[in-house]
């Protein structure tokens, strides 16, 4: 098996995919040619011309508005949104249409698309291309929200997705883009939406983390015998892993890097209230962000929850 | 170096239909005389269902709506150019267009009503569910036109919105897309002077909307939208172009909207009488009337003849509408995604 990075992983889940099924195409800025400028689409356009691979114009919300379109007809478009940061002007195609059309036609037209963008921060860019703003997309019903955490993974979900017949926002992180390698297998395979991943079994706290965080997670649980789950799927969530782990270790710490306020980790912790609060021992505990504008590189290693952060949250569950 | 004109563009207005009911013979498009009675048919069916409305919503038996009153023209005469491929893509004033391309009645009457399953939209219908957002329709016609020429299916996508459609977002990035890519779409604009209480004028400074499309690297014509031999004909034409891959057009259908925004609206605060007035000369279905009536396709029979069709038609709607039993509250949640979320399954519970 080929020892391969998340940029290669992706683009073999989808240059699989689009060769397994015609209907599914690509479009986005700079996406042919350049190949994306993390070259996540390298190599696509030569095999699948130019009618398959589209570069479009600098259009974000002309991009998802015709993937919409597209898909509404029948195609399984893919779009790359070149940062997290440019998502906000798709909002309204996202959350007006793509979330609703299977709901507003009573199921006579869906919208089977995939928006790819990278997200999170770590690579020192400029203003707006650290953004993580996944709860946003996580609120709204109609759409599912994937996020992966290696190149393992990022191909069995991003097939998934692709399969998938409703809208699915896909997160890459650019920090993980090109940190790790790992067998990545030539043959198909996928992984299901909606279910987490146990990343290592434990008794005494539950961890919980996506995308780049999991890794932050695993560097900070060395001498504890903490679970990790890896949630890949934000929404919906699998629910019956993390109450699972919960009721076992009765301790609980969520990690993000989005801001505090109303990130995913709200979400999980007043899930986990609601479904196991007799089972805890502890306050659930959330290392995150803080409820700043996403900051440029210079403050950037403050914002994001270093391995101290995590770890004296670990500590702090461990007290009770 | 002196300077030089490197690019000008001139807009043509077509009228062919005057208020008089004399048409311009030079001008006409091909229709028979079956075709004409059945797009005035058309025009008293719509404008019957319209009022029909009007009155269930005084009544408390539909929610707000948006009457179509004054642009019969634009849109029986635009959904009449349509063949049975082509694909739709509405805003969420076109009901004369939903009930030109033969969408039951009573599945509006039921959509107005507040029931989703008004919009479910059989499988031999090729019109979209209409759309609230203003012009957020504009890119999906875009995109279908975009998989349609992938599939080689030789078909025009329309799309419809009014002049404060012009001034958004997507209208600027669906017209660009499609003029870049020479996409198989005609766009019509019911440029029906308000959008709510912004007058035309204050939505943009362009003298015409046509003119917008050369921006975009296609034509834009202007036609006079209670003509409905005019609006037929550049569709028509628009749609032609399209499907031998010669790219977009940009109609500019010039009407009036005779009523209210909506049922929550009240025109009089914000528009003059006399100008309401002096639209009511330029009546659609009055100069159509007119013309057949000259040329011996009108009588005062015919007339009593389908206002009583219509009337029975649109009767015979509203009880269907209103015999169909309301949804089961577990409904609401069938059709978020494929299938129920494990979350979902739980809150159905409840019911
Ligand atoms: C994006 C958006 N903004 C505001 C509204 C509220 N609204 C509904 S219709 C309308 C005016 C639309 O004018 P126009 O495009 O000319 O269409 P018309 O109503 O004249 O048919 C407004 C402001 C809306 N539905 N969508
Ligand atoms: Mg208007």
């Amino acid at each position: 098996m080929p020892k391969v990075n998340m940029v290669q992983a992706i683009n073999l889940a989808l240059k699989e995919e689009m060769q397994r099924d015609k209907s599914v195409v690509i479009l986005g800025e700079d996406v042919g040619k350049d190949g994306g400028v993390f070259r996540i689409t390298e190599g696509l356009i030569e095999q699948f011309g130019t009618e398959r691979v589209m570069d479009t114009p600098l259009s974000e919300s002309g991009i998802v508005g015709a993937a919409v379109g597209m898909a509404i007809y029948g195609l399984k478009p893919v779009a790359e949104i070149q940062f997290m940061g440019f998502i906000y002007p798709t909002i309204d195609q996202l959350f007006s249409h793509a979330a609703r059309i299977r709901s507003r036609s009573r199921g006579r037209f869906t919208c089977p698309i995939v928006v790819r963008t990278p997200y999170g921060a770590g690579i020192k860019a400029l203003e707006l291309h650290s953004e993580s703003t996944e709860a946003l997309f996580c609120h709204m019903p109609g759409i599912k929200v994937v996020v992966p955490s290696s190149p393992y993974n990022a191909k069995g979900l991003l097939i998934s997705s692709i399969r998938d017949p409703d809208p699915v926002i896909f997160l890459e992180s650019t920090r993980l883009y090109r940190l790790i390698k790992e067998d990545v297998s030539e043959e198909e395979y996928t992984l299901p939406l909606g279910s987490a991943r146990i990343v290592q079994e434990g008794k005494d706290v539950t961890l919980i983390a996506w995308g780049s965080m999991l890794h932050r997670v695993l560097q900070s649980v060395e001498g504890v015998d903490a679970e990790v789950i890896d949630l890949m799927t934000l929404s919906p969530f699998d629910e019956e892993t993390v109450y699972k782990s919960v009721k076992k270790t009765g301790r609980v710490v969520i990690v993000h890097e989005a801001p505090k306020t109303c990130g995913f980790g709200a979400e999980l912790s007043a899930s986990i209230a609601e479904e196991a609060m007799l089972y805890l021992k502890a306050p659930i505990l959330r290392v995150t962000g803080y409820d700043v504008v996403m900051p440029l590189p210079k403050f950037e290693d403050y914002y994001m929850p270093s391995v101290e952060r995590i770890r004296k949250a670990i500590e702090e569950v461990m007290k009770y | 170096m002196p300077e030089k004109t490197i690019e000008s563009f001139t807009v043509q207005r077509l009228d062919i239909l005057d208020e008089k009911g004399i048409a311009d013979e030079s001008l006409m498009p091909s229709l028979s005389d079956e075709d004409i009675k059945r797009m005035y048919e058309l025009i008293v069916l719509s404008r019957t269902f319209d009022q029909r409305a009007l009155n269930l919503q005084r009544e408390g038996r539909l929610g707000a709506y948006p009457s179509l009153l004054g642009q019969e023209a634009s849109q029986i005469g635009s959904a009449f150019a349509c063949e049975k491929s082509d694909w739709v893509f509405p805003s969420f004033r076109e009901m004369g267009v939903y009930i030109t391309l033969g969408y039951p009645p009573h599945m509006l009457y039921q959509y107005w009503a507040g029931d989703e399953r008004g919009l479910k939209i059989s499988d031999n219908v090729t019109i979209f569910p209409l759309c609230v957002p203003v012009g957020t329709q504009i890119p999906h016609a875009v995109g279908a036109a975009i998989a349609a020429k992938y599939r080689g299916d030789k078909i025009g996508i329309v799309t419809y919105f009014g002049d404060g459609g012009t001034s958004k977002g997507d209208f600027h990035e669906g017209f660009n897309m499609a003029g870049v890519f020479r996409l198989p779409v005609v766009f019509i604009c019911q440029n029906n002077q308000w959008a709510i209480s912004v007058p035309r004028e204050k939505q943009t400074a362009s003298k015409t909307l046509a003119q917008k499309a050369f921006a975009y690297g296609f034509e834009g014509v202007q036609v006079d939208g209670n003509d409905i031999f005019s609006v037929y004909k550049a569709t028509k034409d628009a749609l032609e172009k399209a499907k031998r891959g010669d790219g977009p057009t940009f109609i500019e259908c010039f009407t009036y909207r005779m009523s209210d925004h909506t049922t929550s609206d009240d025109a009089t605060k914000y528009r003059s009488k006399e100008e309401v007035d002096a639209w009511k000369q330029k009546d659609p279905i009055l100069r159509l009337r007119l013309f057949m009536e000259k040329k011996g396709l009108w009588t005062e029979q015919y007339q009593k003849d389908i206002e009583e069709q219509s009337t029975l038609i649109i009767d015979e709607a509203v009880k269907e509408a209103e015999s169909i039993k309301p949804p089961h509250p577990e409904e609401m949640f069938a059709y978020t995604y494929e299938k129920l979320t494990p979350r979902q399954i739980k809150q159905m519970k409840g019911f």
